[in-house]
């Protein structure tokens, strides 16, 4: 088990742009790291910078106390899953698993416990014998495992590890690969795309876009403090919604300009309009599961009339896409509203959980920025506004 | 019940005539096969037939009477050539010059395209079309110049001289096919094995020859076949040498004694049994589907 640490780290392949930007990250001893981001986004290169599978450019990779930039990929004590497996075709599972320990001329004997304990943990005793090609997509994946484990690494490695599995065995499998975790107690970096997967399984979650590390924090903090647009989007499912306005500043009322609409704000979010000043622009990002539909408006609330275009039945919810001043706001409300295609509703939130953006830099707007030189500094008591 | 019966009445004509027109179309695909074969087979059948017969019957009737009444057969042929010595040593000669050759070309090649795909080194790509460039040169081009050099170094009228001619010009296209195989394996499993802690002679031992198995087998065949009928080569490069490959033998023996029929029949029908056995040696290996369930 070991503490991981990118400090500075840049890949850049040749002659393209940076794969990996600059990236500093500290993995502590047992943590479930997931780094998640778009395909594109540098966190397989990153990955595999870690693995030693490619050399970076600058900075410096640590695990346990060493740095590791040097040091070839047998001697970094890590165990990779690869997405498409990797499983050697031509030998058996067992064979397979214990490809590594053999490279390492253990005895014997060692080699046939860990083989055998790992299939055991991982239910595939009695598929020793046999060789990939007769094995299902689960079971191939579950032996990729197992040849990981078998190594009693450091830290295991795995790059999208349940992209080619169908739906139902990828939540059976994420449960199963977490329940390792809890188990083992090794530390794991895992890379993937699905924010779900990042969500459900990581201690904490670093966000990447263009090679640039836009965000780490446990999941809860990335959900409810995303610090830029990026994070926003990305995270949540369905995707937060944005609704970009104007602010206008009228005494005690603070109103966000859509198209043709003026949507009156309350509260926190109407301090931080405020505190960007009337005339500047700002995003505004509410999450679907956020809204409610033609609720009574109450105090701590923003309402936004919308025109509901789509209706998609869930059982207990229902998803609701409705068109407001031009924009497509996505709501998931209770089926017991009753809303129906054609109706105008008044989608409200609690301006609590309302973000608002800079649009100008996709940051995230806060109270701090209140006291920015730039910013109006009436901030009279507005804040509270019920 | 009704929802299953609906189908169930309507089926049955569609797979009939499915059924019918696969059937009809395997079938005459498999005559066409065969009617190839048979086509194929037909000089093969004709020497073995040539090879039992008395070498007086051949100026008399075509080899297919020999089929039927009375069946004048003989194995006096065979008895002949072991007899006479120099067959057996041309056969021994044969194996001496092609089994070396075809080894040296499989290990050669196989290394030297495992480094064209699997390492990084400066100019590779340069030395790719350098191979690909030398698999146009003919081997004859090379024969008076090389037998040139070879008088020089000694070389001239010796096994291992045709033996290294052989393996350099079986080389270019070795390397080639053996490339443009191993292009076909993931990297990832390279990249498994490198992290499980195997070295670059490990993945090429452990990892990627067990999986070029099937490249490997067609290169050997085709390798061995074309050094064992090599006759050009030997002619030429072995000028002197009281040990000469069988098709130089057989060549011997039809300038020695014009039209000397029952002989060459018979030699030329032992040198081409051991190709086939060979082939058929090998033939398990070409089986496909090695890489499967290696990804995904």
């Amino acid at each position: 088990m070991a503490r991981i640490a990118f400090e500075h780290v840049s890949k850049r392949y040749s002659g393209d742009a940076l794969a990996v930007n600059d990236l500093s990250l500290d993995i502590s001893d047992g943590e479930f790291l997931v780094l998640v981001g778009p395909s594109g986004c540098g966190k397989t290169t990153a990955l595999r910078c870690l693995a030693g599978l490619e050399d970076v450019t600058a900075g410096e990779i640590v695990i346990g106390d060493r740095v590791v930039n040097d040091v070839p990929p047998k001697d970094r004590d890590i165990a990779m899953v690869f997405q498409s497996y990797a499983l050697y075709p031509h030998m058996s599972l067992f064979d397979n698993m214990a490809f590594s320990i053999r490279m390492r001329k253990r005895p014997k004997a060692e080699i046939e416990a860990k083989v055998r304990e790992a299939a055991r943990i991982l239910d595939l005793e009695n598929l020793l014998d046999r060789k990939p090609g007769a094995l299902s997509g689960g079971q191939r994946q579950r032996v990729a495992l197992g040849r990981a484990i078998v190594r009693d690494p450091a830290a295991f490695l795995m790059d999208e590890p349940l992209s080619n599995l169908d739906a139902k065995l990828r939540v059976q499998t994420r449960a199963q690969i977490a329940r390792l975790h809890q188990r083992l107690g090794t530390t794991i970096v895992y890379v993937t795309h699905d924010q779900v997967e990042a969500m459900t399984m990581g201690d904490r979650i670093a966000v990447m876009r263009d090679g640039v590390l836009q965000q780490v924090g446990t999941p809860r903090d990335l959900y409810e403090a995303p610090v830029n647009l990026f994070v926003a989007g990305f995270i949540g499912s369905p995707a937060m919604n944005f609704l970009r306005g104007r602010v206008a500043v009228d005494g005690d009322t603070v109103t966000l300009g859509l198209e043709g609409i003026e949507v009156a704000l309350s509260g926190r979010v109407a301090a931080l309009a405020r505190s960007r000043g009337a005339g500047s622009d700002l995003i505004l990002g509410m999450r679907p599961e956020h809204f409610d539909a033609a609720a009574a408006e109450t105090p701590g609330t923003v309402s936004v009339p919308a025109t509901v275009d789509v209706v998609e039945f869930l059982g207990n919810e229902e998803l609701i896409h409705a068109n407001v001043a031009g924009h497509d706001v996505v709501a998931l409300v209770p089926a017991s509203r009753g809303v129906a295609v054609g109706d105008t509703v008044t989608l409200v939130i609690a301006d609590s959980v309302i973000h608002a953006f800079d649009p100008d830099t996709d940051a995230v707007v806060t109270m701090s920025d209140a006291s920015h030189p730039t910013a109006i500094s009436s901030t009279t008591g507005n804040g509270e506004r019920g | 019940m009704s929802v299953a019966a609906v189908p169930a009445r309507i089926t049955p004509a569609a797979p009939r005539t499915a059924r019918l027109r696969r059937v009809f179309g395997r079938s005459s695909v498999n005559v066409v096969l065969v009617v190839i074969g048979v086509l194929w087979l037909v000089p093969s059948l004709g020497l073995l037939v040539t090879s039992f017969r008395p070498a007086q019957d051949y100026f008399v009737s075509g080899w297919w009477n020999a089929l039927i009444h009375p069946f004048v057969l003989t194995v006096e042929n065979y008895r002949n050539i072991l007899h006479t010595g120099n067959i057996g040593d041309a056969l021994l000669t044969t194996a001496v010059i092609t089994v070396p050759s075809t080894l040296l070309v499989v290990l050669i090649a196989s290394l030297a395209a495992y480094a064209l795909v699997f390492l990084e080194w400066r100019g590779r790509d340069w030395v790719l079309v350098l191979i690909v460039a030398l698999m146009v040169v003919p081997l004859q081009m090379a024969l008076l110049p090389v037998a040139s050099l070879y008088k020089y170094l000694g070389l001239f009228a010796t096994i291992p001289g045709v033996i290294l001619y052989h393996v350099a010009f079986g080389l270019p296209f070795a390397i080639f096919l053996m490339r443009n195989f191993y292009t076909g394996i993931p990297r990832d499993l390279l990249e498994a094995a490198r992290i499980d802690g195997a070295n670059e002679w490990m993945m090429f031992r452990r990892i990627v020859l067990p999986l070029g198995k099937p490249a490997l087998a067609s290169l050997a065949i085709f390798e061995f076949l074309w050094v064992w009928n090599d006759l050009l080569v030997s002619l030429v490069l072995l000028g002197g040498n009281p040990h000469v490959p069988i098709t130089v033998s057989i060549f011997n023996q039809l300038r020695q004694f014009g039209a000397n029929i029952d002989l060459i029949s018979t030699a030329s029908f032992v040198s081409m049994i051991i190709p086939l056995a060979v082939f058929f040696a090998f033939q398990r290996s070409f089986v496909r589907g090695v890489l499967a369930g290696a990804v995904k």
